[in-house]
């Protein structure tokens, strides 16, 4: 999994079936210092997650566990929202 | 696998319920030689590790999932050892 910003949404009419009444939102991958790391990536939400939130996002075939027993075609989700983290 | 440096801990009240009880920590993975290799990754801990130590983990879902003990979670990291020493002959 990795931290990340929520930065935006996205909106689809026409798409595939099993992505029918999933939130997308597009989040921005962080380091542990906050810094941006990479590109921003659409994350399937499964939380409730909104924009301006601090998010952790799961990437690959299990970003669709979430909405068993429908398997809707995404590679990342985001399954959890965090309060806080700490450094050492 | 990968070898990676336990740098943080993160709390998270709101999650999928597979994570409720997990031990979520955020790990630098390394290099052969000690230097950060990539971003920061937050993984799940199954083997009681702490901040500072040297683990490994894995990055796959199945694998991860049953560190957890759980199947069918969403999660694709798991710390699944704390490594003593590495040794690497050339």
């Amino acid at each position: 999994m990795q931290l990340a910003k929520v930065i935006g949404d996205v909106v689809t009419s026409c798409k595939d079936e099993n992505l029918t009444g999933i939130k997308l939102l597009i989040v921005q991958p962080l380091n542990a210092d906050r810094q941006a790391s990479g590109r921003p990536i659409v994350a399937a939400d499964s939380v409730g997650a909104g924009v301006g939130e601090h998010v952790f996002f799961v990437r690959g075939k299990e970003a669709s566990f979430p909405f068993y027993p429908v398997e809707p075609p995404v590679d990342a989700g985001i399954v959890g929202i965090v309060d806080h983290w700490d450094m050492d | 696998m990968q070898i990676a440096r336990v740098v943080g801990t993160v709390v998270s009240t709101q999650k999928h319920r597979k994570f409720e009880s997990a031990k979520l920590l955020l790990v630098q993975p390394l290099n052969a030689d000690d230097t950060p290799r990539g971003g920061t990754l937050l993984a799940v801990d199954g083997v009681g590790a702490g901040i500072h130590e040297k683990v490994l983990v894995v990055l796959e879902g199945r694998a991860a999932g049953e560190a957890l003990g759980r199947k069918g979670a969403p999660v694709d990291a798991a710390i699944i050892g704390i490594i003593d020493t590495v040794t690497i002959d050339e």
